[in-house]
């Protein structure tokens, strides 16, 4: 539990850490909040042989409105995104889902950009940003792109980043006003990943659902979007028939690994329940 | 007397005495960041050591080259067993009688097992060392299962014993077979179930888990080659006893070692035994000239020191029609891993299990006991219980409710109709124990009353049938535990540590100002010795407790004593403290009597002084006496005012409780719910019961871990997999359910001051508890006995085998 050792680098802008990313090549690696890469140095399961810390680049802190998007800066902390009464009026999913995720002390520290960006299967916000359809800005040496957070994860850990690319922010739309929200995550104890959890955003006319999309955390090597799953309950007014239907097209598309959380069958069997409850939770919360 | 002259009740809430809910004294320093634990001392010049561990769970170990890591800067040297075999240190002897390798000597025998030491001159420094050990494995098929131990094509793991058809507990069946234990009688067990009316058979387990301190094991070891004298700081729950064996093993006299436990953070066992770590530090710092510190981290904590349990107890219980026990045979499986490192009094190789009869009258009953090798780690602690209690308790109790189910009755009203009686204590037991003394049915009809358990039992009728109409999803149990544990081992006809008895002691001297020092055999990881210790001799001398320090831990400075696990240092080191106390007292009587000019007889003790019987304006206080102790005592005695005692306990104490858990669970998740938990516990006189509710409430947490889903697991080719609290449950304070404590008080008959012992009664009757209430909550479902851990998934299992989930 001792890590290697290091060099370290504090870069005061964007452009100097990418510089330096692209410098150095692949022995280095971006430092955010730190509590996935750390431990996996302590287990010297990584060893980059330097570590560039965005602490110091002011520009990648902040929440702030642009046009019908939320634009998160990637350094934003998830205490700072539960702070936000923006966030908490226009997307009350992502302030509910922060809260779940682990304890006070490691959201002080954890980072909005680190959470979506590690490739992570466990991390909670990547199905959120799936289904709230947000994109990643991405800065690299031959400039900015953006990348549909859909489109990002590739494998446990795979993602679009490029060498030498950071990804700076993460743009939010606005769901429509009068939506429903619910994030159901099943978890042993607090600090730990989810066993399954589900996402839910939903618009709801005449009593039948008008709009949905349906993200899935920790039920296969990336995040979900259950497409079928959402598309099996629009028009409808949610009865039983269709939540079966619903959460048996979302656990099709899982492919959880056993481990100390349970079995195949079983985290299989808690996603779909997950997507169930979601739905009515957010069902009952649209307007 | 006047206005201002205290009253009876003021003097003696000034004492801070036995019954007060004195503040911990400790806490002072521990909630600010002022304890000192091993980790805190750094003394100059210090190297430290850390371990190449195998990553396989059985194989031959046929080359290690170190040359690599001796070329890391600030790397000194790399210990191998070679290394240690010039010392004749490679193996050690273990307190169950077995021997164990200090590193792997030719094999590895679990996953994890200590290979390499490298030495260095930091942390940093040693892990790159470490990591450019190269070591060659030919690995060899493990053995996980217990129960394949003893087949006749299993693997054959310990080498060193292959042929000696004898050990340290007599006879060996099988090269894997570590002893067979047998107690009590066969053929009137046999007897009673052949004319039983009815009986109850069932493979009962409590799996391997860990008791896991906050704080890991550690030491600092510093050899002054000079004086030739050896200082070992370490977390040690039995700092003498570590003297002794290091003198023994090391060769070095005991008078020149000098062992210091410090703050500990946390033992429940962990911290009894010696670990490889201890005697590779003592070795590279006897080399080096330099202190050495070895401190292990939560992984190697978690897989390498000293487990827990891994019981496998077949359970048969005849009983007659109406529910009265007439006999219990129990056959144990005994999964120990690599070496037999079990922390138990030497001759009692499967502990006190046969306190497995509880709290029952039963006329007659069987146990057998093997203990087999495994590739895991070694170890078989007693994790906050007295030894193997908690697996005695978990057997009896789970077998009660399987025969109170199968005869359709309460397992309450079961348990009351079974109960030892009042008027039967002292009891022996069929298995060979005498309680000193119990009310058990004052205890649980008290709970049954409090609790309301006939209304929750209506609640649970209705919530069932409400189940079967489908109208929830949510099943209800009643976790009902009645425990009998056997704690404060313990008198010397039947308790040793490698031949040295089972006493404890403690120095008192008092001061000429009427402050003192009391040095005790015992050592605190966190139970608040220093608190309690001193309420003690307030109530014994009359000396406020604040004004008594407490030591302990230091060997050269405290008496000898067998240290603290099992629930035996209010037992026994509490008793030695009050006998300590009463030397000090009566000499005290006698410096009274010369002082107020009358014969001895004539003073009685009131409260903090001596008085004159019949004169009550004639008093001398304790403080006073202090003073005259050093300057004025009666012609021929010497001056001072010191005393030690050490304490052979006539009998171990029986502490007793009754506990209710109430459970709801979601069938669909598995997910459960403890909406409430009842603890009555009767530890006979109660020194401190603000330490007692906190000691019920950490021992209950943990219990309520176990039981729900502390594991260790290996899979099936040995490999550990739940290294870390990722994966390994320990609750936090958001999962953890509500307390609900309450009490009875039978005291000791034999203890001076009548306690018992409390810090592990939580979690012996608390694991039952919890998983009798998940039992009870399936069992309208058809089940019998589901095994522990009781994790949302296997809830759900359960669920599913029963139909209740589709």
């Amino acid at each position: 539990m001792i890590p290697g050792s290091f060099s370290y680098h504090r870069p005061a802008s964007v452009a100097d850490a990418v510089k330096l990313l692209s410098d150095l090549g692949e022995d280095a690696r971006p430092l955010a909040g730190g509590h996935s890469l750390v431990p996996m140095m302590k287990l010297r399961l990584a060893t980059p042989a330097h570590l560039i810390d965005l602490h110091g680049i002011a520009a990648l802190r902040g929440i702030s409105r642009s046009g019908n998007n939320l634009v998160i800066g990637a350094m934003t902390t998830q205490h700072e995104l539960l702070a936000s009464e923006d966030v908490a009026k226009a997307m009350p999913i992502l302030h509910e889902a922060a809260l779940l995720i682990a304890d006070p002390q490691v959201r002080y520290r954890g980072t909005i950009g680190g959470n979506v960006a590690n490739g992570d299967p466990g991390n909670d916000m990547p199905a959120l940003m799936m289904s709230l359809g947000a994109t990643y800005r991405l800065e690299g040496s031959g400039g900015a792109r953006d990348v549909a957070a859909a489109d990002f994860y590739q494998g446990a850990y795979f993602t679009a980043l490029e060498p030498g690319e950071i990804l700076t922010s993460v743009s939010v739309p606005v769901p429509a006003a009068g939506h429903g929200s619910a994030y159901e995550k099943l978890k042993r104890k607090v600090g730990d990943y989810a066993t399954a959890a589900a996402a839910v955003v939903l618009t709801m006319a005449g009593g039948k659902v008008a709009t949905c999309s349906i993200g899935l955390t920790n039920v296969h090597e990336t995040p979900l979007l259950a497409t079928d799953a959402a598309k099996a309950v629009i028009g409808t007014s949610l009865d039983a028939a269709t939540l079966k239907k619903a959460a048996a097209a979302a656990e099709a598309i899982m492919a959880p690994a056993a481990d100390a959380r349970g079995p195949v069958e079983y985290r299989k069997h808690v996603g779909g329940i997950m997507v169930t409850r979601a739905l009515q939770r957010a069902a009952a919360k649209a307007k | 007397m006047n206005d201002l002259t205290p009253t009876r009740e003021q003097r003696t809430a000034a004492l801070e005495g036995m019954g007060c809910k004195r503040k911990r004294v400790e806490d002072i320093r521990f909630t600010q960041g002022r304890g000192s634990y091993v980790d805190d001392i750094k003394l100059p010049g210090m190297l430290h050591g850390d371990f190449v561990r195998s990553p396989h769970p059985h194989a031959r170990v046929k080359k290690i080259d170190d040359s690599e890591a001796l070329k890391v800067p600030g790397v000194l040297a790399v210990i191998t067993a070679e290394t240690l075999k010039t010392v004749n240190l490679a193996w050690m002897p273990t307190l169950a009688g077995d021997v164990q390798m200090v590193l792997a000597d030719g094999k590895v025998l679990f996953q994890n097992q200590e290979v390499a030491f490298v030495v260095a001159t930091d942390r940093y420094a040693a892990d790159d060392g470490i990591n450019k050990v190269v070591v060659e494995y030919e690995p060899l098929p493990p053995l996980v299962d217990p129960f394949k131990s003893m087949d006749k094509d299993a693997p054959v793991l310990r080498e060193d014993l292959v042929g000696k058809m004898s050990g340290a507990h007599g006879p060996r069946k099988h090269d894997n077979h570590i002893f067979e234990w047998t107690v009590g009688d066969k053929e009137l067990t046999d007897a009673a179930f052949n004319k039983a009316e009815v009986k109850i058979k069932e493979m009962i387990s409590y799996h391997r888990t860990h008791p896991s301190p906050l704080e890991t094991c550690q030491c600092v070891c510093s050899f002054d080659k000079i004086k030739g004298e050896l200082t070992i700081y370490g977390t040690f729950q039995a700092p003498h006893v570590i003297r002794t064996v290091v003198s023994l093993i090391a060769k070095l006299p005991e008078h020149k070692i000098h062992v210091i436990a410090p703050d500990i953070g946390g033992g429940f066992g962990n911290k009894v035994g010696a670990y490889p770590g201890y005697i590779c530090a003592a070795v590279a710092s006897i080399v080096t000239g330099k202190p050495v510190k070895w401190v292990e981290d939560r992984i190697e904590n978690l897989t390498a020191t000293s487990f827990a349990r891994d019981y496998h107890m077949t359970t048969e219980v005849a009983a007659t029609k109406d529910g009265k026990v007439t006999g219990l045979r129990v056959h144990v499986l005994a999964d120990h891993g690599a070496f037999d490192a079990c922390a138990d009094p030497s001759k009692w190789p499967a502990g006190f299990f046969n306190i497995v009869t509880g709290s029952y009258d039963f006329p007659t009953a069987h146990l057998a006991v093997d203990g087999v090798y495994t590739n895991k780690a070694p170890g078989g602690v007693a994790y906050r219980c007295s030894f193997r209690v908690t697996e005695a308790a978990y057997c009896i109790e789970r077998a009660m409710d399987i025969l109170a189910q199968k005869l359709n009755m309460d397992p309450a009203e079961l348990r009351l109709k079974n109960f030892i009686k009042p008027e039967q204590f002292p009891y022996h037991s069929a298995l060979g124990w005498e309680y000193d003394s119990g009310d058990y049915h004052t205890a649980m009809r008290k709970m049954m009353e409090t609790t309301g358990y006939a209304a929750l039992r209506k609640e649970q009728a209705d919530k069932r049938a409400a189940f079967k109409r489908g109208e929830t999803r949510e099943i209800m149990g009643l976790g009902v535990s009645f425990f009998t544990e056997i704690v404060g081992a313990g008198p010397s006809k039947n308790c040793d540590i490698l031949g040295i008895a089972m006493f404890d002691s403690c120095e008192i001297r008092m001061h000429p100002t009427g402050a003192g020092i009391a040095r005790v055999g015992s050592k605190s990881q966190g139970q608040g010795h220093e608190t309690t210790w001193a309420q003690i001799i307030a109530t014994e001398i009359g000396i406020p407790a604040d004004n008594i320090m407490v030591e302990e831990g230091n060997t050269d400075t405290a008496p000898y004593g067998l240290g603290t696990y099992g629930s035996r240092s209010t037992p026994v080191a509490g008793a030695a403290i009050a006998m300590a106390a009463r030397k000090i007292k009566a000499k005290a009587q006698m410096i009274a009597a010369y002082k107020l000019e009358v014969h001895e007889d004539d003073l009685e003790f009131d409260i903090d002084g001596f008085r004159v019987k019949g004169l009550p304006e004639k008093f001398m206080s304790m403080k006073d006496i202090c003073w005259a102790a050093y300057n004025s005592v009666p012609p021929g005695m010497e001056p001072g005012l010191e005393a030690v005692s050490y304490y052979d306990p006539p009998n171990m104490t029986y502490p007793f409780g009754a506990y209710l858990c109430v459970m709801d669970i979601d069938v669909d998740t598995g997910v459960y719910n403890v909406r409430r938990f009842y603890a009555l516990d009767d530890c006979g006189t109660r020194i401190n019961p603000m330490i007692i509710e906190g000691q019920v409430h950490g021992g209950l947490t943990e219990a309520f871990a176990i039981a729900m889903g502390q594991e260790i697991r290996y899979d099936e080719v040995g490999n550990v997999v739940t290294g870390s609290f990722m994966d390994f449950f320990m609750p936090t304070a958001v999962e953890t359910p509500h307390w609900e404590t309450d009490f009875t008080v039978t005291p000791s008959p034999h203890h001076p001051i009548g306690a018992k012992g409390v810090g592990e009664s939580p979690n012996v009757g608390g694991v039952p508890a919890f998983s009798n209430a998940v039992n009870d909550a399936f069992s309208f479902l058809g089940s019998t006995h589901i095994q522990m851990p009781h994790d949302f998934w296997r809830n759900w299992k359960a669920a599913k085998q029963l139909g209740a989930v589709a």
